[in-house]
């Protein structure tokens, strides 16, 4: 019996090709003067599902996104590299969502899928760093979790237990849990595989499709059964029974202010004895002006 | 995110207009899609538009995975270990993502897993693997190997083997070359017995096999006993097993993360391909013309790497207090580089157009044998051409890859020398060029052929019906040169010397490539200011070396022939 296997993967402004207008003058990212990609450690994440699916007949790879419209090309890409089934969750009521917000959409996706054994996604995206919506996510199903796995050890479907190696400062740790989990996965494991040639010509004509009805698990099977036509779902908030309330700006609690630019320079150096008394002195001193505790 | 594809104008240049319309439509048997694979292009514009994202898959996965891996595996070379050859890690680790992006199976039939590309394409492709690292050889031997199992083998044979190779599952070799048959493979002694029971065993040691350990081998032996020379040869597909050990590894000068293998094959079981006794005559030669393609593309591959580190190094280089790039030495060695490698890669898609159509038209005329009448003259007309412009493409882009980087360590000085830098592998690398698949030598004698012929005049004619007018003048200095070009051929062909014919031949054959480069540069040049600049610098030049080759040919004494013997003994 193989494992339903769920990636949450978003598309981001590529921030390492950095322009000049890259923000806005009110401090978020202007996204239409960068390149959009693949968030880089989701795609580590689609990779270690393409290989819990290799190492587990009978699995499947369910790739979600939320966002605009455009996203339908991670989806593509996700199709290209090997995923069975995406769906793009878009809908003017996500629009300017926080973590919150977007992690409660997403919980409602995945619940849409229904069964599920893994959800994987990167540990943060590039645009807002947060790191939040792996773990936020997980608490919104009641599932278990590990964040910043860089390696599976060990899977065993049929004891439902899972392995995995996850960084922490300074070294690594070593964590067992049973499933259905959700893992967050970093850039250090899993380097993404290209995409496959026949699988990007059979779906690079992919067209969405709007399923507000009923989960359709044999809507898209791999191998000989590709089919191009209409492989992109599109689920809105009514298709994954989300209330509006909790959704985008209304379901938001985080507010932006504004972002400013600080740059920490040093004005001056002071050079101090080397003895106790001359450093408990200096230690004092920092404290006194909070730069220190 | 680096892309050998895009960052290439010149090969983005050609794709935009090179006109493919035919070759797709003949190999898509106007998109009948009779497999009914999802991935098959339903127009022109649909398969152009896959061609253009696979190449950009192939140069990200060239720039990012293959190139910067290129030094490390030149260093660890190939391994023999317990009679199993193992590859450098960076080769394995592009291999296997070769096989994952389902690209092995590039020109090979949709049925059988394969993309189903035409040869123009897959030479775009090979140039750009062989600019990340000229050793990784594996993808296009599958692409030889594969095309000539499906074009001459058995159905059964294809069906079990042709998605293995599609899936990268098996690699593959052609197994031609012994201690003594190199270039005279007429002289293959490998020896194929036929059981009383039919089956097929070979006994007997290859040498030189490029990728010998690869799990599929195409093998051209010895099967009629009694027989000498071509006719007793026949071909014969070898899956690895214990009857054949790697004896040993070459240690090259170049080329080092392939592996080069002496093979013993121990009463080992051969499967024929095709007809008993066509394994030289006809099967050996379509998959060296095959592999010739392929070779031209890897030279010009390295050529383009070689050219970049060194006009990089040009612009870096500081001495007399300019960089060196603006002083005249250097600058003409770079623009004469760089005019080379347009001048060959002109030629090749050329010449690789001109493949695809005759290959389009023999598979047309197999599917369709009814319309066999209407394609003969035109497949006649193409096969000739292919016959003459791959061995002038191969002989071309094989010398001027070793031209290029020569001068790309020139232009570096003494750092070009040392092993830090690029170059002196790309040296290293480009030497074998103009030596597998017939050495340069070899590929005058196959294209000296379709200039007595009349082939080549044929071929000239055409050009010279298209539309010259963006550039009178240098159309007429062309003219200039093909008219002294003529005078010399028909000189040769009055000659009854064969000696004579064969000492004038390499020039000969040099004259008709610096022509046909000529016209296609001009034709390129109807696109492209830029162009016109590379067809005005090329044509000058061309035009004074046809003046000195004809010159020779017409007025000199031949005395080399002569005095040979008394001066080298």
């Amino acid at each position: 019996m193989g494992l339903n296997l769920i990636v949450l993967v978003k598309q981001v402004p590529d921030t390492q090709n950095v322009t000049g207008n890259a923000m806005k003058e009110d401090g978020t990212v202007n996204r239409g003067a960068l390149p959009a990609i693949f968030n880089p450690e989701d795609l580590h994440a689609l990779e270690a599902a393409l290989r819990i699916k290799e190492s587990v007949p009978g699995s499947r790879v369910h790739v979600l996104t939320m966002g605009p419209p455009t996203a339908v090309q991670v989806l593509k890409d996700s199709l290209y590299r090997g995923a069975d089934f995406v769906a793009l969750i878009s809908d003017r009521r996500f629009a300017a969502a926080d973590t919150l917000a977007t992690s409660y959409a997403l919980k409602c996706a995945v619940e849409k899928i229904g069964s599920y054994d893994i959800v994987l996604c990167g540990r943060q995206a590039i645009d807002g760093d947060t790191a939040q919506v792996g773990p936020q996510t997980a608490e919104k199903l009641g599932i278990n979790q590990i964040t910043c796995v860089s390696e599976i050890v060990e899977l065993d479907a049929q004891k439902r237990t899972i392995t995995a190696r996850r960084s922490i400062e300074g070294g690594y740790e070593k964590i067992k849990a049973s499933l259905p989990i959700l893992l967050t996965i970093t850039d250090e494991g899993f380097t993404p595989r290209p995409p496959s040639a026949i699988r990007m010509m059979t779906y690079k004509n992919a067209t969405t499709a709007m399923s507000g009805g009923d989960f359709d698990e044999t809507y898209l099977t791999g191998g000989a059964g590709l089919k191009a036509e209409n492989a992109i779902n599109l689920w809105d908030s009514n298709a994954i029974g989300a209330d509006p309330e909790h959704c985008g700006l209304a379901g938001s609690p985080t507010k932006v202010r504004a972002i400013d630019l600080v740059v920490l320079k040093s004005e001056d150096i002071r050079m101090i004895e080397n003895s106790d008394e001359a450093i408990g002195d200096m230690v004092h001193e920092l404290v006194a002006d909070h730069t220190l505790g | 995110m680096e892309n050998f594809f895009t960052d290439n104008d010149d090969i983005l240049f050609h794709l935009e207009h090179i006109d493919l319309d035919r070759v797709i439509r003949l190999r898509e048997d106007d998109f009948r899609n009779e497999e009914n694979a999802p991935w098959a292009p339903e127009s022109v514009a649909d398969a152009k538009d896959s061609y253009v994202r696979v190449l950009e898959l192939i140069g990200r996965v060239c720039a990012e995975n293959l190139a910067p891996q290129a030094a490390e595996i030149d260093a660890q070379g190939v391994r023999l270990v317990n009679g199993e050859v193992v590859y450098a890690k960076g080769t394995q680790e592009v291999l296997d993502l070769f096989a994952k992006a389902d690209l092995m199976g590039f020109c090979l039939p949709r049925k059988y897993g394969g993309l189903n590309f035409p040869s123009t394409i897959l030479t775009i492709a090979a140039e750009m693997i062989a600019r990340a690292d000229a050793s990784f050889l594996n993808f296009g031997l599958q692409q030889d190997i594969g095309e000539t199992l499906n074009k001459f083998g058995s159905e059964e044979l294809k069906s079990k083997y042709l998605p293995r190779l599609a899936s990268g599952e098996c690699g593959s070799s052609m197994i031609l070359t012994e201690p003594d048959a190199g270039s005279d493979l007429q002289a293959v002694r490998l020896r194929a017995h036929q059981a009383p029971d039919g089956k097929w065993y070979l006994n007997g040691v290859k040498r030189f096999i490029t990728n010998g350990n690869g799990r599929i081998g195409l093998v051209l032996a010895r099967s009629e006993e009694n027989m000498q020379g071509a006719r007793g040869l026949s071909f014969f597909l070898y899956e690895r097993d214990e009857n054949m050990v790697i004896r040993r590894l070459e240690d090259k000068l170049g080329i080092h993360g392939s592996p080069t293998c002496e093979l013993q094959f121990n009463n080992a079981r051969g499967y024929l391909v095709g007809e008993r006794r066509r394994g030289l005559s006809k099967y050996t030669m379509w998959l060296m013309n095959s592999a010739r393609l392929g070779i031209a593309a890897q030279a010009i591959g390295i050529a383009e790497a070689a050219y970049r580190e060194a006009s990089k190094y040009a612009e870096e280089r500081v001495q007399f207090g300019a960089p060196v790039r603006s002083l005249p030495p250097v600058y003409e060695m770079l623009t004469e580089m760089k005019i080379a490698i347009e001048a060959a890669r002109t030629l090749l898609y050329e010449t690789a157009r001109i493949v695809d159509l005759k290959e389009g038209l023999e598979h047309m005329k197999e599917l369709h044998p009814d319309r066999a009448d209407q394609i003969n003259s035109d497949l006649k007309n193409y096969a000739r051409l292919a016959n003459l412009f791959t061995p002038m493409i191969k002989g071309y882009a094989t010398e001027m890859v070793n031209r290029i980087a020569y001068d790309a360590i020139q232009i570096h000085g003494g750092t070009g020398f040392m092993r830090d830098f690029n170059v002196e592998r790309h040296y290293r690398d480009a030497r074998i060029t103009s030596i597998y698949e017939g050495t340069t030598q070899l590929q005058v004698v196959a294209a000296i052929g379709g200039l007595t012929s009349g082939t080549i005049i044929n071929a000239l004619d055409e050009y010279e019906s298209e539309d010259f007018s963006h550039a009178p003048q240098l159309h007429k200095r062309l003219l200039t040169a093909r008219n002294r070009f003529e005078k010399a051929l028909v000189h040769i062909k009055g000659i009854e010397n064969d000696e004579l014919v064969s000492y004038h031949a390499r020039r000969m054959v040099e004259m008709a490539t610096d022509l046909v480069q000529s016209y296609l540069l001009l034709r390129d040049a109807r696109h492209s200011k830029r162009k016109l600049h590379v067809a005005e610098t090329f044509i000058e030049k061309m035009s004074t070396r046809i003046t000195m080759n004809a010159e020779f040919i017409l007025e000199g004494d031949s005395s080399l022939l002569r005095n040979h013997r008394e001066i080298i003994g």
